[in-house]
């Protein structure tokens, strides 16, 4: 027990060591790129920063997904001749609904729809199940895995775009992560006000070009007519502009798009130039419809429906409307970056300025400087020389702690540096707990080497036991813990992990020297 | 100071009768959980904005925070706020709001607060903004929950597993005790229950078993040791023999603790009080409990049963 090879010895005191040098990267900049230079990072609760939990709107992707089914029945029926009564979406079930006006063309219907279904995925298995009744009814409804493939898509393609929009304001390291089935995790260091990020997350930002319906009147109180969608003025609220529903130019069809100011009068505007698909279209559809209304229109609002006062070829255009340089930019950053396929909603936000997460730094840091010292000067006072050597395995665990934390470049919250000053609180009882074995042991009567041994010995178990258990109250706080409190539990597990090291392993190294160079006859427990 | 002890926490050969106490300490401890849990329902524990949902914001102002501006401010701009109060320093505010009809109403609150502030109370800077929905607020309670029960339900997986299920059920039950106990002061105190509670009741929970593995493995020793002694006397001697240990390490906990309650600011000294006041808890729990329901579940089965299988236990074995 007492007795250290000289290999072990060199292990041991190696370990420390490099435990020293993994901590050097917290305190100074690296002196060579090619240098492993990992640091512990500060959680967003001590450096300022937000963090976001955006939820994806599945039932609008689903929604949507319906959306276009329904406009496939209605393209797929209409070469046939096949009139329905009623089309229509029952979100709740996952289906779209047709009634056909002749029953007896419930066959041909059938064969015309079948071309929708697609068993292009990796299972194989269609996406959808189609069932026909004899009264010309016939559903579509979508299968679950066929759905969830869908969702899982629309999460990824959100980070996608979401990362991109934030990496156009220019936040820097900013963190974009999935959670869950559904949710996505943004979080933002150095930003304590994330209201502008949240604006440019919260819009859609769909674009489409489509026809001004000039014959409908969006005034009146009626339905719009089949084809067309009575859309909002962004610049006149009340106003209502006729819109028709076929989509000419798809925003997806934007390669770029640039705030700028109009040479002639001055004002803001968004310039942009489509792809080729884009150009083509837009060039097809300016030239059939010179001299009258387009809209162009973001997320169900009409931004702008200029009058085509000459076919636009060249694949460029403007938007127009009462922009400033903010709105402009924002506009422009949320085409460039692209559509979300559905709708994202903060559900959880947390934001925390530079100047709290300063004061918290401090905060924390006279608490675990006070702690250390309380800690210290009881153990001095309680063991004496024993209490020392627990003493210098404590400062060792402290530098432990802190390098593995760099070395898996870990975050230091606020609870996390709780969990440290804790932890030494913690780290410290195995030292107690051998101690005091040592004491018993020696007022048994045995002589000092022995009582040694046995000491250190017999405590392992209790410490073995006493940790297990705290280490798996911790492993269970970071299971279902979230957030800084993660972190919390990150400190605590790891602080026990190290503590099982200096406290077994290095106070029992410290001793076994001390003993050899002393040889005292009485040990001072 | 630097080579002999100076002091001691109790001396080391006491012979307190804790045994005798023991109908008086499970009393005490059965009456101060039911009052907990009688608080807990009513009037409740006093839910911090992780599980109960809304808006939290900390704002502070230049010098003394002015309270009747900024009420007047959020009055003018038509906002329902359920409290403006102190937060620390007499410059620090807290505006809280309660959850609102859905998430983007709850954004919509953050941004009037915010507006109306930068409008009208001048040098008004927010420290910070929590907002959680009310989705994830529940989520977070349940999970709260979770991380509870499994560390309660694997903390008597592993004291059953390393010592006998007498142990094990012991330790648990004077879990349960201690962490009513813990909400219980929680609901007297008024102290916001949030996640970070959750860490420090789970924290406590974790300390509070160690000190109960120090007793329960002394009295291990001691089953094998003294093979006639009767299990009452057993215990008692094991609680004295440990008396230091109890204490000592108890202590080392609380001087830790201490210092964060004192400067760790406001969002970290409820954490440390709750912690403080769970050593306190769990360490006399140790004593007056735990052993008492040992002595209880194990009066007559403990000490023949268990002397053989314990004996055969390779890490038991002496080397």
């Amino acid at each position: 027990m007492m007795y250290f090879s000289r290999l072990k010895t060199y292990s041991i005191l190696g370990a420390c060591l490099i435990g020293l040098l993994l901590c050097i990267p917290n305190v100074m900049k690296a002196p060579a790129s090619w240098l492993p230079w990992r640091t512990v990072h500060l959680g967003l609760d001590l450096q300022g920063g937000s963090y976001l939990l955006l939820e994806v709107d599945m039932k609008a992707v689903v929604k949507e997904r319906l959306e276009s089914l329904m406009d496939g029945v209605r393209q797929a029926l209409r070469p046939g001749a096949i009139f329905y009564q009623t089309l229509e979406a029952r979100t709740e079930q996952n289906q779209v609904f047709v009634r056909l006006r002749d029953a007896s063309k419930t066959a041909a219907a059938v064969a015309a729809l079948k071309p929708l279904i697609s068993t292009d995925n990796a299972s194989g298995t269609p996406d959808m199940q189609m069932v026909s009744g004899d009264d010309g009814t016939i559903t579509l409804t979508l299968s679950p895995v066929a759905l969830h493939a869908r969702a899982s898509g629309a999460v990824l393609q959100s980070i996608e775009i979401v990362r991109r929009r934030i990496d156009e304001t220019g936040v820097v390291d900013p963190q974009i992560a999935q959670q869950g089935e559904g949710r996505i995790v943004v979080q933002l260091p150095g930003v304590g006000d994330p209201d502008r990020i949240k604006r440019l997350i919260g819009k859609t930002a769909h674009m489409t070009f489509r026809l001004v319906d000039e014959s409908a009147n969006p005034a009146g109180n009626g339905p719009p007519p089949p084809g067309v969608d009575f859309l909002q003025d962004q610049d006149r609220p009340g106003q209502r502009i006729a819109v028709r529903k076929r989509i000419d130019v798809d925003g997806a069809d934007l390669t770029d798009a640039r705030a700028g100011t109009d040479p002639t009068t001055g004002e803001w505007v968004v310039n942009f130039t489509f792809n080729s698909v884009g150009s083509r279209r837009f060039a097809d559809i300016s030239t059939a419809n010179v001299n009258h209304r387009f809209a162009i229109v973001l997320d169900d609002k009409v931004i702008s429906a200029p009058v085509i006062r000459s076919p636009i070829t060249g694949g460029r255009g403007q938007i127009s409307g009462s922009f400033n340089a903010a709105t402009a930019n924002d506009l422009s950053t949320l085409l460039r970056a692209g559509a979300l396929p559905a709708p994202l909603t903060v559900i959880e936000e947390r934001s925390v300025g530079p100047e709290l997460g300063a004061d918290s730094i401090k905060a924390g840091a006279i608490s675990l400087a006070v702690g250390f010292l309380l800690v210290i000067a009881f153990m001095g006072f309680f063991y004496g020389l024993f209490g020392w050597f627990a003493n210098l395995a404590l400062l060792v665990n402290l530098i432990l702690m802190l390098a593995i934390m760099s070395l898996m470049e870990a975050t230091l919250s606020l609870p996390g540096m709780a969990g440290i000053l804790l932890t030494l609180g913690m780290a410290v009882d195995a030292n107690i707990l051998i101690n005091e074995r040592i004491r018993e042991e020696q007022k048994l009567g045995r002589p000092p080497l022995a009582a040694l041994e046995h000491g250190f010995n017999r405590a392992f178990r209790t410490i073995a036991d006493s940790n297990a258990t705290a280490f798996l109250a911790h492993v269970a706080l970071f299971a279902f813990g979230s957030g800084p409190v993660k972190g919390f539990a990150v400190t605590i597990t790891l602080g026990i992990a190290t503590s099982l090291f200096t406290s077994w392993m290095l106070t029992r190294l410290l001793v076994a020297r001390w003993y050899v160079a002393r040889k005292p006859k009485l040990l001072p427990v | 100071m630097f080579i002999k002890p100076m002091f001691r926490l109790a001396p080391d050969t006491t012979r307190f009768n804790f045994m005798r106490g023991r109908f008086l300490g499970l009393i005490v401890s059965a009456v101060l959980s039911t009052a907990s849990v009688v608080l807990f329902f009513y009037p409740g524990l006093n839910l911090g904005i992780d599980f109960s949902g809304g808006i939290v914001m900390q704002v502070r102002t230049d010098g003394a925070a002015d309270f009747t501006k900024i009420r007047t401010a959020l009055t003018d701009a038509h906002i329902q706020v359920q409290g403006v109060q102190r937060f620390g320093d007499a410059s620090e505010v807290l505006i809280r709001l309660s959850t609102q009809a859905n998430e983007q109403a709850t954004q919509q609150a953050v941004t009037q607060v915010r507006d109306a502030l930068a409008k009208s109370v001048a040098g008004a800077r927010i420290m910070r903004t929590d907002a959680v929905g009310a989705s994830v607020s529940a989520e977070l309670f349940r999970n709260g929950l979770l991380a509870l029960g499994v560390s309660l339900l694997m903390i008597l997986a592993y004291i059953w597993f390393r010592f006998e299920w007498q142990f094990a059920v012991g330790a648990v039950a004077t879990l349960i005790l201690d962490v009513t106990k813990a909400i219980g002061f929680l609901a007297v105190t008024r102290i916001e229950f949030d996640l970070v509670m959750v860490a420090a009741i789970l924290t406590v929970l974790g300390y509070s078993t160690n000190d109960k593995v120090v007793v329960y493995d002394r009295v291990r020793e001691n089953l094998r040791k003294y093979k006639t002694m009767p299990l009452r006397e057993l215990i008692d001697l094991s609680i004295n023999e440990t008396l230091n240990r109890t204490l000592g390490t108890s202590m080392t906990v609380f001087l830790a603790s201490l210092p964060l309650a004192i400067f760790g600011g406001q969002s970290i000294s409820g954490f440390a009080t709750i912690m403080l006041f769970g050593i306190v808890v769990g360490t006399s729990s140790s004593i007056f409990i735990a052993a008492p329901i040992l002595l209880f579940l194990g009066e007559h089965r403990l000490r023949r049963d268990t002397v053989a299988p314990v004996a055969k236990d390779a890490t038991a074995a002496e080397p």
